[in-house]
């Protein structure tokens, strides 16, 4: 069927733009062993800054400089906030974390206002790719996959062939030895974390246009960056890609079509009540694949929590 | 000393109490609306058009009864029902004897409920509440009370509107409906069902489907749904973040018909959908042509922009409510007996002197406004008519006039 092939594509651009996301969470995470409440406001300022810097000098000048302004206060945020905090414990590192994400919203709104902002994508990519049977992919879809697969390239490449990625996964193991054999450990920390940030940065430079640019866009995809790492296995790079691509094609194909609840459970032999209205079990038999779509996710982790809580690509120590 | 000092204090006292007596008392209404949160920028947005319209309308002309002011209260209920109780009991011990609230049916029901209640337990404080937007059908049916007036059309009446459109336009064979999975996003699409299978039995409803309310971050699957089942128009209620990601997402992927809504302009939607938009979004709704062919519209809409570069003139019916309240207080003579004012509204014709030249009615039996629906369409329009300065705006297609006049209700209003 056509719609198989329209719905894999749609869902890999789903996928991968949570990969962009995940990817610098789960690196951070592996870092500091704490979750990052703030890595989708990030995001959220990427898709901003972006859309201020396209005003004046066009979109592809807010791809490049969006997410290294992100970068940048991302490091700043770890060199003169985590750092300080981190002797502190793990507890309060997460609550900063946390405060932070508040903080960046209501700045956001502050700055910018409640409404949404017309974020437009670039002309030279406004226009049908191709259609498959009258479902038109539009330009920017293809675009977007580019520019992810080029980012987790560049990141594999960088983390496993090069000598600073060495350094990056000894820091991330064996700190200790590391700043032993002369490596300024918490230069990598702020390297990474300005890295991570970034990427949550790109994505929110491209995702804006397509997803919407207002206060709760950090909101809607937040919690669903997390819930990515922990499938994928905390801190593998891996993981989070195929954690975000099944991610993508589980939500994609569940809203595409309508399987009901009924037809699964008489399927595996449960026959229909007769008086549905009146049956304590209505709306579980009423639910269908669109109205769960999107805690399909959920459900996914807790099973995973279950049967192998290191993540699909995580190790047994993590 | 002491005696000076209790002295100075008394006199003090007596002067505060005089000088009150002598200024006129102001008619307070408090405004119950999200001033916080996702939704604050529509609460405020209205909030400003009520300040513009007491102040421009009423203030400016000299007041009601003997110089008597409209003072507006804003009070944030962050769209939460709880809320809004805890800010209508504080809006009530500050004096405010008028309630103007318009977010979210959930508010708008617990409202109702709650002042029904005080009304009959607190005869000296009675309150009214005039709902200028909330449109769940139920508040004017079986949740009627005496002390609730409608402004805006209710879902069931802008439907018939759509639906009187559709059934003109034979071109459209298949329709999807689409909504947020709530007790409105389910109203909407009760009653496009309905009424399509009664207006054009011909028409097939290809898709009827609700999705979670304000969680979905990308509406591609469901756009491509709607691609591939043929249809030829889409029908939805979706507002805020949901409406636009909808929309955008139908339009991204290929869809050529017509996208009828509910709430598809204002705060940020329509800059948003721009050029993408034009000849495929249109809006229910009730008010006037964008520019405005009166003058002294115009001149309004001006001194409102003048005032709030960055507002809406979105909703032309604040100022029904606003001017429907001062003719009713002026008619009972006494703003302090809200059952006169009451009374003075209920059946009250009304011809406004901005939007509309038709003559409105409050319908006696429901207290719903009756006036015309247009089905607006989102094209070009010059500042400052457009909505969020965007050079787009909404322009009339098609007129219901007194539409749904005679809508049936199942409203037993208990009169005091």
């Amino acid at each position: 069927m056509d719609l198989v092939l329209v719905n894999l594509i749609d869902g890999l651009v789903t996928g991968l733009l949570l990969f962009m996301l995940s990817a610098g969470l789960t690196l951070i995470f592996s870092m500091m062993g704490v979750l990052n409440f703030a890595h989708a406001s990030f995001y959220m300022l990427g898709a901003y800054f972006a859309y201020q810097i396209s005003i004046a000098l066009g979109f592809w000048m807010g791809l490049i400089f969006a997410p290294l302004i992100v970068g940048v206060i991302g490091a700043g945020v770890e060199r003169y906030g985590l750092r300080r905090v981190h002797q502190y414990g793990h507890v309060p590192e997460l609550i900063f974390t946390f405060g932070l994400a508040l903080l960046i919203e209501e700045l956001v709104q502050f700055i910018w206002g409640r409404n949404q902002m017309p974020y437009q994508i670039p002309d030279v990519l406004n226009f049908t790719a191709f259609a498959i049977s009258g479902n038109s992919i539009p330009a920017y879809k293809v675009f977007m996959i580019f520019i992810s697969i080029a980012i987790f390239i560049g990141l594999l490449y960088v983390l496993t062939k090069t000598r600073v990625g060495m350094i990056i996964q000894a820091a991330l193991s064996y700190p200790r030895t590391v700043e032993a054999l002369g490596h300024n450990v918490p230069l990598i920390f702020m390297g990474v974390f300005g890295v991570g940030t970034s990427l949550a940065g790109v994505a929110g430079v491209i995702a804006g246009p397509v997803l919407g640019t207002f206060p709760g866009m950090a909101f809607v995809l937040g919690s669903i960056v997390f819930v990515t790492i922990v499938i994928g296995g905390l801190g593998s790079l891996w993981g989070a890609l195929v954690a975000s691509l099944l991610i993508g094609w589980i939500t994609t194909f569940a809203k595409s079509y309508n399987i009901r609840m009924e037809d699964i459970l008489n399927g595996i032999g449960f026959a229909t009540p007769e008086n549905l209205d009146d049956n304590m079990f209505r709306d579980i038999w009423a639910v269908t694949s669109p109205q769960i779509a999107d805690i399909l996710p959920y459900i996914l982790m807790v099973l995973i929590l279950i049967f192998r809580p290191y993540g699909l690509f995580g190790n047994r120590d993590a | 000393m002491r005696k000076s000092i209790k002295l100075g204090l008394g006199a003090a006292l007596a002067l505060s109490v005089s000088s009150a007596a002598v200024m006129a008392e102001n008619v307070k209404i408090a405004f119950i609306d999200p001033l916080s949160g996702g939704f604050a920028a529509t609460g405020i947005n209205g909030l400003n058009q009520f300040e513009f319209a007491a102040e421009t309308l009423v203030n400016a002309k000299g007041g009601v009864l003997e110089g008597d002011m409209f003072e507006i209260l804003p009070f944030d209920n962050k769209v939460s029902p709880k809320e809004s109780l805890i800010q209508l009991q504080v809006a009530i011990d500050q004096g405010a004897r008028y309630i103007v609230q318009g977010n979210s049916s959930g508010v708008a029901n617990a409202l109702t409920e709650a002042i029904d209640k005080h009304n009959r337990r607190n005869p000296d404080s009675q309150v009214l509440f005039l709902n200028y937007s909330a449109v769940d059908p139920a508040l004017t049916n079986e949740k009627c009370n005496f002390w609730h007036f409608r402004f805006d059309p209710h879902a069931d009446m802008k439907m018939a509107a759509l639906t009187d459109m559709l059934a003109e336009n034979q071109d459209i064979k298949k329709v999807y409906v689409i909504g947020q999975d709530y007790s409105f996003g389910k109203a909407v699409a009760d009653a496009a069902v309905s009424m399509l299978a009664e207006k054009r039995p011909d028409i097939e409803v290809v898709g009827n489907e609700l999705h979670p309310i304000g969680k979905v971050k990308d509406f591609t699957p469901y756009a491509r749904k709607i691609v591939s089942s043929g249809a030829d128009a889409v029908i939805t209620g979706n507002w805020g973040a949901d409406m636009l990601g909808l929309g955008k997402s139908i339009l991204e992927n290929g869809f050529e018909g017509p996208i009828y809504t509910y709430y598809a302009a204002a705060d940020g939607i329509t800059a948003a959908f721009g050029e993408s938009g034009v000849d495929s979004l249109y809006l229910i709704a009730e008010g006037d042509d964008n520019p405005p062919p009166k003058a002294e519209t115009q001149e309004y809409v001006q001194a409102f922009k003048a005032k709030y570069p960055d507002g809406n003139m979105s909703q032309t019916r604040i100022t029904n409510v606003i001017q429907m309240l001062a003719q009713a207080i002026n008619e009972a003579g006494t703003a302090t007996d809200v059952v006169q004012v009451a009374n003075a509204l209920e059946g009250m014709t009304f011809t406004d002197s901005l939007w509309s030249t038709a003559e409105m009615r409050m319908r006696p039996e429901d207290h719903q406004l009756i006036q015309d629906i247009h089905i607006y369409g989102h094209q070009p329009v010059e500042a400052p008519y457009d909505m969020d300065n965007s050079g787009y705006g909404l322009k009339i297609q098609y007129t219901v006039e007194n539409a749904s006049a005679d809508i049936a209700t199942t409203c037993d209003m208990q009169r005091p």
